[in-house]
This record gives structure tokens, C-alpha cells and sequence, in this order.
């Protein structure tokens, strides 16, 4: 099939960014979203023109990498996946497709499609662990965890990293993504001993990266690919809150 | 040269205990004097940056990616294996190691895989206390799964996504590390040469993937934790960003390449769909627990199923040969990989492939469903049905998936000693990046397990004893040998952007793609071989001439960084043609069709190839140096390997 694409081309952070058209041609229902992008990018370089630059690494939909706001959605029009299993039997021929970069403060762009989600790792830094080093840990199995608890610490711990939900938001909120780190450990015995002054730092660094607060749309539930469910922000509500009335000296003597 | 593997004297299950007591220590006021370079972040750098970080060393970590969790690690699937026996199925660590040493038809080295067996066990408490939350019981206790090559259930997993919960746990360690000021992390910076100075090495040259600027980092030993090679057949497994670089441009400053020829064929895997392909995706092996591997008896349904005309489910029980359970009755569907992949290979090439292209074989899951239920089905490998799914627009919960053997993990790599030192002092080489524990062939489960083995619990031993020997004075950046590796790697990247060809650099990593698979891939002939040697230098020198890389140094140049990771992949692929030249026997994965047994298995020759091949560069497009290192085996008695 024959499709238009209107793409943001930007050179870097410091420039303009605006839309470029480009005709992909014979492309095949079959080929990924990034494969069609392949695609073009070889006609372009054959051209001797910049070929459009994204980020993409593993391609099957787990570490992150890929973004891609596609006509107006993070990660295309499907449910439940990343741009790199989106796959082209989702349009139609003769359609015209847009894309753009995650739009954030917080995420700027580095080129093109490419922006620099290094704040994401910021906040895990701040307190995205359990304090235990290599060695001199207990027997795996002494430590019992209901089938439904780590069940659901599993299902916050899929959070794949790749800032959908902060484009997806209109405040440019990070709460999914922090609240699915946070619930993760808030969740696991292993996580208590640190829950409330981890709640605390991982907040702190993700309002001093710049993302929004969360005004309970949900658009970051709606377009998350791993499905991360509203309940994480609502856990880690809690634990902010609890920590803020009522640990808060244990909070401040915790050294990280 | 001689090769020492320095393999500590005694018993093989006191070797690693002992060992670790005559390993030299380095003070714990002195750790803070030493720095250590990590590059790459995948389950072995991120394990080992976090360990010696925690110990109290200086480290210096390094991705290509944007983020150390992206690393390629993060897409492993299935689990990982320890001996842990808490299924009571009469598991132990001698098991492991024995089920590694056959699993790897016996070229791997006995002290390093009983070590990976003995530390499996402490790998799944550590993760454990990291908060990685594996699958299971209703106990509370936690749940294991069978996997190839093993007839007890010893793999743990996290649903289908075992690869990025261990990630995230090593990753958080390395988080605390980075907030605590002891790991500085530079990431979209990829490493292109290692600086020797003096024999040793002591630093690393990158380049920005943001700015282009090239930067010298200084440090008392590198690590190198890159992962492995895969992508030199272009079509492969692993993520569009895996490459050799690192570890290449390492070899061509001393470092022995060993048993580059040893590649793992993935026997599940999507099949190929067109040219424009650009990479297959595994379906996990935990998959084999369920599914039935299965092509159809005649080549008649064959053909009728290829063209459409019936479906998989119209197919009866009598007219479908499950040539696995057929031929492998004690290990039915659960053999390991490279036997699983040449049977695949032999239907298709029998002429009773399925799919349009006729170029696959079933994984069926009818008879689970009809035993579990669709919903049990569904909690196991539901993600994985779902990428089944995205990816060929077929529902596997009602007709079988399509399956094809694929490139996806390379068991040769740096060659390193016991203490995981390459023939270069200072330089190591960790995870898949080394060549050391699964052999000819690697077992399900094994690589998670040995990437953490090495970085959790081997490096924090070994390099102390290299650092206490070097002593813990500061490393000159003035030595000549940092700014000449940083002018040649700055005259090399002029020299690629010189480069303005009409081909694009993709499509000679296409090429190469399909010169290794037709004759290095699962079958390799000498008369095969002899060609393919002769076609990638044609292809290499044209590359030199009419490849296209636009764009400048100073700017973000995805070009530019693939040109350089194909070039080397060119390089690669010759060592790895004559090294499978060389070794005219089969076993695991590398399978010479001139050495098999009447029933078409690998076919061993221990008099003549029982060693290691470590690779020696000599120089540009001159012929390398070929040293071995003997393998003996003082526990386990070399047969052919039986499945049946």
C-alpha cells in the first residue's frame, strides 16, 4: 500500500522543529510500523537525505526504547502495544499518517522522534530499590509472598519505561510510571522496610524533573502498552500521603 | 601463545571455595583508589558495576542505549535455572553442571560450569531479595518450570518476561549505586576501542551518541559486558542495537576470539515473512513445556496446507508426524535447541514445511487447552500469544503458531580464563560477551543464569586479586597509548564518513546476513564454507568503496553508528567462516554435514577437536592465528549425547 506520512523533523533540542511529508511506497501489510519507517529511511539515505531518526532497539515490545506519537496517540491507534508491534495491516492505503515525538518538557528532544527520557531513570535513582547488597541475603524461599500479592507486584513491575503515559497526559504527568515503580516494592514484603521515604524521594525527584500533577484522566491508563492500571497512583497516593502525616522523621533519617 | 586457563587444583566442587581463599584482596580503604570501567548494562554489567560499586570501588558504566534498562537482556523470556531443587525431583548443582557440560556437547570447561551451577543457587536469593517478583505458589513458595535438555523442573520465571524482571532488579542495584556517587553512568555512549598500555589494559575510548564527542576514560581494568553477535546474520533475535563492536575492537588490540563459529539456532521462532524484515522474534522455549512440535506426514496435506486449501485443525491425528516425541521419546519436545532446530530444518527440507512460504513447522497448544482450559493456557504464556498474535494477525489459541528456527544467542566470544580475564590483563569479559561456560550449544534458561553468575558472584572475587597485584597507583592519561587509540579511532570514523557510495550500509548487512545463514547457519559444509569466506571479503572490500554514511561526527548519526558496527560485523563473519572451516567435526549447534551419525546427530571428533579455538589478530585482511586450549575432562565421560 501507498501511504503519506507527515513527520517532525528537528535537527536538535536548540532548533525548530516542523512537519516534513514523505510518500512510503509499497509497503506491506505485514512490515512493523518501524519496518515501513526502514523502509523509507533507505529511500531517503539512496537520496543522499538525512534518513529520520528514532529510537528503536529491541523490537518486540519490551525494552522501551521505541516511542512514536502516531496520529494522536502514543504507541498508534492499537491498545496494549508498543509502536514496535504495531504493524501496518492497522491503516488503510492512501492513508495519511502523523507522527511526532513525545511532547514533554521533561522529555526533550534530542531529533527528530528522539527524546531524552533520562528523567525516568533520575527518579528510580532517588529511591526506585531495595537497600540490599550482593551476598548475604536469605534462602529465596524464606521469604513467603501470597500468589496474589506477587501477582500484582508483577503486574505493576511490567512497566516497560518508555513515557507513553507522560505523553499521553495533558499535565505531562509521570504519576503511572512512578506509582508502578512504586507499587512494585510497596506491594513486596522485601519493599516495607524503605516504602514511605521511597514514596517520598521518588515524588520529590519526579516534581523536580518538571511532570505535571495528575488531574485522574486516565489517558495514561488508556494508552500505557503493558496496561498499567490507575490503582498505582492511587497506591502511592497513600503511601506519600501516610508518609507525609505520619513518618516523616523516619523519612528524613533515612540516607537513601 | 600458551593459553592457561589458571583452573584452581583440588576437587571439582572445592575448585571455586578454595580458589576464592587464594585470590588476593584488595583493603577496603584501598577499593576507593581503584577505578573500574563496565561497559554495557545488561544483566552481567549491570550485576557487576552495582557489586563492585557496593564493595567499594569507583565504576564507570556504559550504554549505547538511552537507558542501562534497555539493555538487551530485558527481552529474555523463559527464566533461568539454579539448582535450587525445591521441586524434589532430585535436582543438585552436580546436575546442572552435568545437564550444562552434555547440554553443550562437551566443549565447555568443567570448573566453570560446576562454578555457574554452585553460584545458580545464590543468584535466585539475591534477585529474590531485590524485590524480583518471580511466579508463585498459592503457598507462597516460589514456582519452577522444565525447560530443554533437563529432565527435572529447575527454571524459575516471571511469567513470559523473566529477562526484564532480573534487569530491573539489577538495574535498581545499580540505581542505589549511582545515587550513592559510586557508579557514574554515561549512557548513549558507545565504546570503540580499549587503550593498552603496557600490556594491560587501562582504559576505553567512546564516542556520544548525542554529540559525537570523543572522550578517553581512564580505569585500573575494563569490563566488558556487551553481549553477544547474533546480529551478523542480520535477521536474529536479538535487538536492532546489538552489536560486536565493543568486543571486536577489543580482539583487534590482542584479545583471543574463541569458538566464534558457536551459534545458537533458536528452533521457535516467527518465520521469516519478506525482505523487509528486519528482525524475528523468539517465541520462548518454556513454550516446548505445552506446545507439541508437529509437520504434517505427507507431502501432499503439506502442500495443501501451504497453499491455504485446508487448515492445521483439519489435519487428523494419523496424518501428523510429532517428530520430536517420534524421535526423542524420553525427552520428547523438550530436546535441546540445536536438536530441536536441525529437526525443524530437516521437515522443511523434506519438503513438508508449512505456511505460505513453506518454510516452518507447528507449535500446537490444542491438546493443553483441552487439558488446562483456555484460561490456564493463557496465565502461563498469554504475552507471548499476544506478540504471536500482533505479528502474524493468527490467533495461536485456535490454530496452531508457525514456527522456524532463528539466530539468537552466540556461545563463542572473548576467550577468558577461570577468572574471566581475557589473554589481556585488565580487560575481562562477562555474560555472553565471553566464550567460557555453555559450550557448543547453550541450554534454556542458562544465559540469565551465567550473565548474573559472572557479575554478582565471580568478578567481585577475581578482580580483586588482579587489582591488589597491580597496586592501586592512579592510571597516567598522559601514556602516548590514549592519545593514539583516540587518533585512531578518530581517523577511522573520517574514514567511514568518507564513505559516500550508492549502496546503503543496511544493505550490505543484509548480504551478509544471507551469506551466513546459507553456509553458517544450520548446516555448514567445507565446500560451503570455502565460498562463503570468499564472498564476504568481495563484500567487505566493496563496502570500503560503495557504502553510503552521510552526515557529520558532531550531531546524533545513526549512519554513521551503523556503518561502524557493520564493518565490524564484516571482519566477524570471516573469523567465524574459518573457524567453522576449521573444525571438521560437528557438535551442538555447529553442525558440518560431513561429521554425523547414521541417525543424522552431531557427530563429535574428541581426539582431533576436544580444545578451545581462541583467534589471534595479526593485522587487516591477514589470515589470524589459531591457539588452543586442550579441554579435559577429569568428572564427566564423553558419549554421544542421547535424548532418546
Amino acid at each position: 500500500m501507498n501511504l503519506t506520512l507527515k513527520v517532525w523533523r528537528q535537527k536538535n533540542a536548540q532548533t525548530a522543529g516542523k512537519f516534513v511529508t514523505y510518500q512510503a511506497e509499497g509497503i506491506s501489510p505485514d512490515m512493523s510500523f518501524l519496518e515501513m519507517l526502514d523502509v523509507v529511511n533507505e529511500s531517503l539515505i539512496l537520496k543522499n537525505d538525512e534518513p529520520i531518526h528514532f529510537d528503536h532497539d529491541c523490537r518486540e515490545g519490551i525494552c522501551g526504547m521505541c516511542s512514536l506519537y502516531i496520529n494522536g496517540h502514543p504507541h498508534g491507534p492499537k491498545r496494549a502495544i508498543t509502536t514496535c508491534q504495531l504493524h501496518m495491516r492497522t491503516f488503510h492505503d492512501g492513508q495519511t499518517i502523523t507522527i511526532e515525538p513525545w511532547r514533554a518538557a521533561p522529555f526533550p528532544v534530542i531529533k527528530d522522534l528522539a527524546v531524552d527520557r533520562s528523567a525516568f531513570d533520575r527518579i528510580q535513582q532517588a529511591g526506585g530499590y531495595v537497600s540490599v547488597n550482593t551476598g548475604g541475603v536469605p534462602d529465596a524461599n524464606e521469604i513467603l509472598i501470597p500468589k496474589v500479592i506477587a501477582d500484582e507486584a508483577f503486574n505493576s513491575a511490567t512497566c516497560i519505561g518508555c513515557g507513553a503515559c507522560v505523553a499521553a497526559c495533558k499535565n505531562a504527568s509521570a504519576m503511572l510510571f512512578v506509582s508502578a515503580k512504586v507499587s512494585q516494592f510497596a506491594l513486596l514484603p522485601q519493599g516495607q522496610p524503605e516504602r514511605y521515604s521511597r514514596a517520598q524521594s521518588m515524588v520529590a525527584q519526579m516534581d523536580a524533573e518538571g511532570f505535571g500533577n495528575c488531574t485522574n484522566t486516565g489517558a495514561c491508563e488508556a494508552e500505557c502498552p503493558k496496561e498499567i492500571s490507575l490503582t498505582n497512583i492511587s497506591r502511592m497516593n497513600n503511601d506519600y500521603l501516610s508518609a507525609k502525616l505520619f513518618r516523616e522523621e523516619h523519612a528524613h533519617e533515612n540516607n537513601g | 601463545m600458551s593459553l592457561s586457563a589458571k583452573i584452581p587444583e583440588g576437587p571439582l566442587a572445592e575448585k571455586w571455595s578454595k580458589h576464592k581463599f587464594d585470590l588476593k584482596l584488595v583493603n577496603p580503604a584501598n577499593k576507593r583508589k581503584y577505578d573500574i570501567i563496565v561497559v554495557g548494562t545488561g544483566l552481567a554489567g549491570a550485576s557487576a558495576a552495582a557489586s563492585l560499586a557496593e564493595l567499594g570501588y569507583n565504576v564507570k558504566a556504559f550504554c549505547f542505549q538511552d537507558s542501562p534498562r534497555r539493555a538487551h537482556s530485558i527481552a529474555a523470556q523463559g527464566g533461568i535455572n539454579a539448582a535450587k531443587n525445591y521441586q524434589n525431583d532430585g535436582d543438585s548443582v552436580y546436575r546442572l553442571f552435568y545437564d550444562t557440560i552434555k547440554g553443550g556437547d562437551y566443549r565447555a570447561r568443567e570448573a566453570n560450569v560446576y562454578r555457574l551451577a554452585e553460584v545458580s543457587v545464590n543468584i535466585i536469593d539475591q534477585c529474590v531479595a531485590q524485590g524480583v517478583p518471580f511466579a508463585r505458589e498459592y503457598g507462597g513458595l516460589l514456582d519452577n518450570r522444565s525447560f530443554g535438555g533437563a529432565q527435572v523442573s529447575r527454571t524459575f520465571y516471571a511469567r513470559g518476561q523473566t529477562g526484564q524482571q532480573l534487569l530491573l532488579g539489577a538495574y535498581s542495584a545499580l540505581n542505589r549505586q549511582i545515587h550513592h556517587g559510586k557508579v557514574k553512568m554515561y549512557t548513549r555512549t558507545e565504546m570503540l576501542d580499549v587503550v593498552v598500555v603496557d600490556g594491560k589494559a587501562q582504559g576505553i575510548i567512546t564516542r556520544s551518541l548525542t554529540t559525537g564527542e570523543i572522550d578517553t576514560h581512564t580505569g585500573h581494568a575494563v569490563l566488558l559486558c556487551t553481549g553477544g553477535y547474533g546480529n551478523v546474520f542480520y535477521l536474529s533475535t536479538n535487538a536492532a542495537g546489538s552489536n560486536v563492536t565493543a568486543a571486536w575492537r577489543a580482539h583487534k588490540r590482542g584479545a583471543f576470539f574463541a569458538n566464534p563459529c558457536y551459534t545458537q539456532i533458536h528452533p521457535t521462532c516467527i518465520p521469516v515473512t519478506g525482505d523487509h524484515q528486519s528482525k524475528l522474534t523468539l517465541m520462548s522455549e518454556s513454550l516446548r513445556n505445552d506446545g507439541r512440535v508437529w509437520a504434517p506426514k505427507t507431502h501432499e496435506i503439506a502442500e495443501q496446507l501451504r497453499k491455504g486449501a485446508i487448515k492445521a485443525a483439519q489435519v487428523g491425528e494419523a496424518d501428523r508426524d510429532y517428530f520430536l516425541e517420534r524421535k526423542y521419546p524420553s525427552f520428547g519436545n523438550l530436546v535441546p535447541r540445536d536438536v530441536a532446530s536441525r529437526n525443524a530444518k530437516e521437515m522443511v527440507d523434506d519438503g513438508r514445511g508449512v505456511g505460505g512460504s513453506g518454510v516452518a513447522v507447528f507449535l500446537d497448544f490444542a491438546d493443553a487447552i483441552g487439558r488446562l482450559g483456555k484460561d490456564a493456557v493463557a496465565a502461563k504464556y498469554g504475552n507471548l500469544f499476544d506478540m504471536y498474535y500482533q505479528i502474524t494477525d493468527e490467533d495461536p489459541y485456535t490454530q496452531p503458531m508457525r514456527i522456524y528456527p532463528a539466530v539468537h544467542y552466540t556461545m563463542g566470544g572473548l576467550w577468558v580464563d577461570y577468572n574471566l580475564s581475557t589473554n589481556v590483563p585488565g580487560l575481562y569479559a562477562l555474560g555472553e560477551c565471553n566464550f567460557s561456560d555453555h559450550g557448543a550449544n547453550r541450554l534454556g534458561a542458562s544465559a540469565l543464569m551465567q550473565g548474573l553468575s559472572d557479575g554478582y558472584f565471580v568478578i567481585p572475587f577475581t578482580l580483586g586479586d588482579y587489582l591488589a597485584t597491580i597496586g592501586p597507583k592512579p592510571v597516567d592519561v598522559n601514556h602516548p597509548a590514549f592519545a593514539q587509540t583516540k587518533k585512531d579511532v578518530t581517523d577511522y570514523i573520517a574514514k567511514l564518513l568518507a564513505l559516500r557510495g550508492t549502496k546503503t550500509v543496511n544493505e550490505y548487512h543484509r548480504e551478509l546476513g544471507h551469506i551466513m545463514w546459507e553456509y553458517c547457519g544450520m548446516a555448514r559444509t567445507a565446500e560451503g564454507l570455502t565460498k562463503a569466506k570468499g564472498l564476504i571479503q568481495a563484500l567487505r572490500a566493496d563496502f570500503w568503496k560503495n557504502a553510503i554514511v552521510l552526515g557529520e561526527n558532531e550531531e546524533v548519526n545513526a549512519s554513521l553508528e551503523k556503518a561502524g558496527r557493520v564493518a565490524d560485523f564484516l571482519e566477524l563473519g570471516e573469523l567465524m567462516v574459518d573457524d567453522a572451516l576449521m573444525r571438521n567435526e560437528s557438535c551442538g549447534g555447529h553442525f558440518r554435514l560431513e561429521s554425523q551419525t547414521p541417525e543424522g546427530e552431531a557427530l563429535r571428533d574428541d581426539e582431533h577437536f576436544a580444545f578451545v579455538a581462541a583467534w589471534e589478530y595479526t593485522g587487516d585482511n591477514q589470515p589470524e592465528i589459531l591457539n588452543k586450549e586442550a579441554l579435559e575432562f577429569e568428572y564427566v565421560h564423553l558419549t554421544q549425547r542421547n535424548y532418546k
